[in-house]
């Protein structure tokens, strides 16, 4: 993966750089030893390492203001980093950038029941914010599988979904609001406890903008009451194909469940040897999840395994209980560990529409033989948001290189079958250069537009979302 | 000007000597804005349509209830129920997926489903400059780049001249409860109404109008699913909303909700029409302050609906607030808008600059 050369000035400038930090920074807040910027070297996209300049962990949007101000002054480049989850390599440093982790800040500013929001600073990681509400009965809705560690900030960052977006939406859908301090240091505040743009709605362009617009140090998110129950039904079935088409007729009876997720055979089999789940080995299995009281999950539960039965499902099993409930759960669960379990593996994340699924799960199975590398493929089957899993092995020589030649031939179908490169990940430095697959340059220009606005200087996360050559002429100005 | 196709509009516009105003169906004239008519109209057809995917695609000259019946015939529909404004502005002509979509028109169900630019998942347009741009698609989830179809929902046209949209759609409802309170106060109207959005019983749309038909305060829920479903959380809800008097529950189609959608009470009143949308429990607090001779209180509150003596400044009497105030109908000598905070409002200029450089779709209309 190509990265920009380092900018040598700001590399022989270090030691002034840090002391300036220091000097508007409390004590403990600016990382510079070399030992202790290693933990800042990579995110979840491993692959991929590159310690930065230094690393600073401000408290508050006034030490984030001061922090961009002096770097902007100085000429240097700041990656943002939220708890440093992202698959797609968005935190990823240049050796010549400052760190900027929002780790410190975790506070919760307001809880408002009756208005159902909840403003938080953004370094509070994404469980923690329903931690913050449940005992009241709410939660909030977006359910990123990292929601354990992810924080607010990165999910802002990559618009994240999770399992349960098929009803609740992804970030953009339940942000509210946000304080954001751009690269110069000006604070901006956005949108509010209100709903909707009273203009532009700056708000939908910055959710998602993966840290190159500003930096996002408080949100107001939107908390809904719990459901009252969920229970999920577990189906297997002989063809992809079919579990397609079971997919679609539940969604053209009327019925829209939290959640409908897929598994392929390859995946099924090493959640069986990884967490004994007691899944039906089979081609394609689907766990569908629907919420409410007891009487009418039975009422939904009962349309879903009418439908069900009727495309001659080789297991039909519905959760009667909690513990049942988590046992179906337990094997989509553990899926992502199941194949690490056999060997390292690259999680893509392209989205379909939903009619393509059968070709496009025939044509990865094709390409998984000429490429010579296993895939399974587990996925939110609802929103066509695919999770093809490539194992290869990191200590053989090209492995990397073959996998991620095999994980750019399935993206750019993805494309080609009307879907997009990334559903939930984000674009990074992992799918930046694939960018063109699906944008023409236009398209492109007018995303890149949006940057000169807020960032003219091309100093925040500039490295990412769009290929190296668009971007040139402009991290080069 | 009609264009009949994206390359036709983007000639119209690269070569254009002077300010445009871009027509969709001409239904929702909100704001100011002079220059040669530029109409959508031909660039108009339904192109995919996928239930099973719940996903539509058309052109933005495309009247919108040519895209309602054909959801209808799969049972399905656009779920943030967007407001016809001919009756409240008096206009006639065929509302355009490219005018909802321009003003980000949504409607009641907005609280509990998203509006607008929640279900927009790709436009394509063509910008002040003339290019023809793209940006996200006809899938649900795609976070490929930025998010150029929100920015260009609810833009008024001042970006660009919208071309194709896809939209998110859901399957339709078998049955509607809506459940009326009598005589509550607006301040306990909204307690209620909160009451019930922070429950799990789901209601779909919240309102409240100080004068319902009969002169008296009707303070109304909704409730949507299947019918044993729509039965038992209407029993849950009165139980919980007890305290505010007798619940009366009515099972049916819902026809009740297209007035409040469309705000039809003030269609016949003169006056000038202001949208604030606001934090709900701020509401009450912010009609006290209005001098209005009515109300509506729609998304649990936390829109208003207010309809005031013609040419009064209302912004001046609301002061600082969590929301915006946009004049939708009027004759006030002010921004239509709710202007922005100087840093806000560096940003939007900026964007505009950009995407449109000579400053000729849409001037005047948001500034």
């Amino acid at each position: 993966m190509e990265m920009p050369v380092p900018d040598a000035s700001v590399l022989s400038r270090k030691a002034q750089i840090v002391e300036r930090l220091e000097e508007i920074l409390p004590r403990n807040s600016v990382i510079s030893d070399e030992r202790e910027t290693r933990a800042y070297e990579c995110d979840a996209l491993t692959a991929y390492k590159c310690p930065p300049l230094c690393a600073v962990l401000p408290a508050n949007t006034k030490e984030v203001a001061d922090v961009l101000r002096v770097c902007q002054e100085l000429g240097v480049p700041v990656v943002p980093r939220g708890s440093g989850t992202s698959l797609a390599g968005g935190a990823l440093p240049t050796a010549d950038c400052v760190i900027l982790g929002v780790a410190k800040m975790n506070d919760v500013i307001e809880t408002n029941y009756d208005d159902r929001y909840i403003r938080v600073q953004t370094g509070r990681t994404n469980l923690s914010v329903t931690g913050a509400v449940e005992t009241n009965g709410f939660f909030y809705a977006p359910d990123p599988s990292s929601q354990l560690a992810c924080a607010i900030a990165g999910n802002i960052a990559m618009n994240s979904g999770g399992a349960h977006c098929l009803k609740y939406g992804v970030t953009t859908n339940n942000l509210m609001g946000v304080t954001m301090v751009l690269m110069d240091g000006t604070i901006v505040e956005i949108g509010g406890a209100h709903l909707d743009a009273g203009g532009l709605d700056i708000l939908g362009v910055i959710c998602g903008s993966e840290g190159q617009l500003g930096v996002v140090t408080e949100a107001t998110l939107r908390i809904l009451h719990k459901p009252e129950g969920a229970r999920p039904v577990l189906m297997g079935y002989d063809s992809s194909e079919v579990a397609g088409q079971v997919v679609t007729d539940i969604i053209k009876a009327g019925i829209l469940p939290v959640a409908i997720e897929f598994m392929d055979r390859p995946c099924i089999e090493a959640t069986e040897a990884f967490a004994k789940a007691g899944y039906p080995m089979c081609e394609a299995l689907l766990i569908v999840e629907v919420e409410g009281s007891n009487d009418e999950i039975d009422a939904q539960l009962k349309l879903i395994m009418e439908i069900a039965a009727s495309h001659n499902p080789v297991e039909l099993r519905e959760a009667k209980d909690a513990e049942e409930a988590g046992r179906i759960w337990l094997g989509r669960k553990s899926a992502f560990g199941a194949m690490g379990q056999i060997n390292d593996y690259m999680c893509l994340d392209g989205t379909i529409p939903v009619s393509s699924l059968p070709f496009v799960l025939k044509r990865i199975g094709e390409m998984s033989k000429e490429f010579g590398l296993d895939v399974g493929n587990v996925f939110h089957a609802g929103d066509g948001n695919m999770h093809p899993l490539i194992l290869f092995d990191a200590n053989k020589p090209g492995d990397l290189e073959l996998c991620e030649d095999f994980g750019a031939e399935i993206l750019k179908l993805c494309v080609e079958v009307g879907g997009c490169l990334t559903g939930e990940h984000g674009v990074g430095i992992e799918k930046r250069d694939l960018m063109n697959v699906q944008y023409d340059p236009a398209d492109l220009e007018a995303q890149m537009a949006i940057k000169d606005i807020f960032d003219p200087a091309w100093l925040l996360n500039a490295a990412k979302v769009f290929p190296l050559a668009s971007s040139e002429a402009r991290r080069a100005a | 000007m009609t264009p009949k196709t994206e390359e036709e509009l983007a000639q119209m516009i690269a070569g254009a000597n002077g300010p445009l105003r871009i027509k969709g169906g001409g239904t929702r004239p909100i704001g100011h804005c002079e220059g040669d008519e530029l109409s959508t109209s031909a660039m108009s057809g339904i192109s995919l349509y996928e239930p099973g995917a719940l996903t539509i695609v058309a052109g933005a000259g495309t009247p919108i209830a040519e895209v309602e019946k054909t959801l209808a015939a799969e049972n399905q529909r656009l779920a943030f129920e967007p407001t016809d404004h001919r009756a409240l502005l008096g206009t006639k002509g065929t509302p355009t997926l490219g005018g909802m979509a321009a003003a980000n028109v949504s409607g009641p169900r907005r609280i509990s489903v998203g509006a607008c630019r929640d279900f927009m998942l790709g436009v394509r347009f063509v910008d002040g400059a003339g290019n023809i741009i793209k940006n996200g698609g006809r899938v649900m989830k795609n976070v490929t780049g930025y998010d150029l179809v929100k920015l260009l929902t609810g833009s008024y046209g001042t970006l660009g001249v919208l071309t194709e949209i896809s939209l998110k759609v859901l399957p339709n409802v078998e049955t509607t409860g809506t459940l009326r309170l009598h005589g509550l106060t607006d301040r306990q109207a909204i307690e209620a109404l909160s009451s019930a959005l922070g429950s799990p019983f789901e209601a779909t749309a919240a309102a409240h109008t100080p004068k319902g038909p009969s002169g008296d305060p009707v303070t109304m829920l909704r409730i949507e699913g299947f019918e044993a479903s729509v039965k038992y959380r209407a029993d849950r809800l009165k139980d919980l909303l007890k305290a505010y008097g007798e619940v009366e529950v009515t099972i049916g189609d819902g026809d009740e909700w297209t007035a409040v959608r469309d705000v039809t009470g003030f269609a016949d009143k003169d006056g000038d029409v202001w949208r604030i949308s606001t934090k709900p429990s701020d509401a009450p607090g912010l009609v006290a302050k209005m001098e209005a001779s009515a109300v509506q209180y729609d998304w649990g509150g936390g829109l208003i609906w207010a309809l005031t003596d013609a040419g009064r400044d209302l912004r001046a009497a609301l002061g600082d607030f969590d929301g915006h105030a946009t004049l939708v109908r009027g004759s006030a000598d002010v921004p239509t808008f709710q202007p922005e905070a100087p840093a806000l409002a560096a940003i939007t200029s900026g964007l505009r600059a950009k995407f449109d450089p000579r400053g000729i779709l849409n001037s005047g209309i948001m500034g």
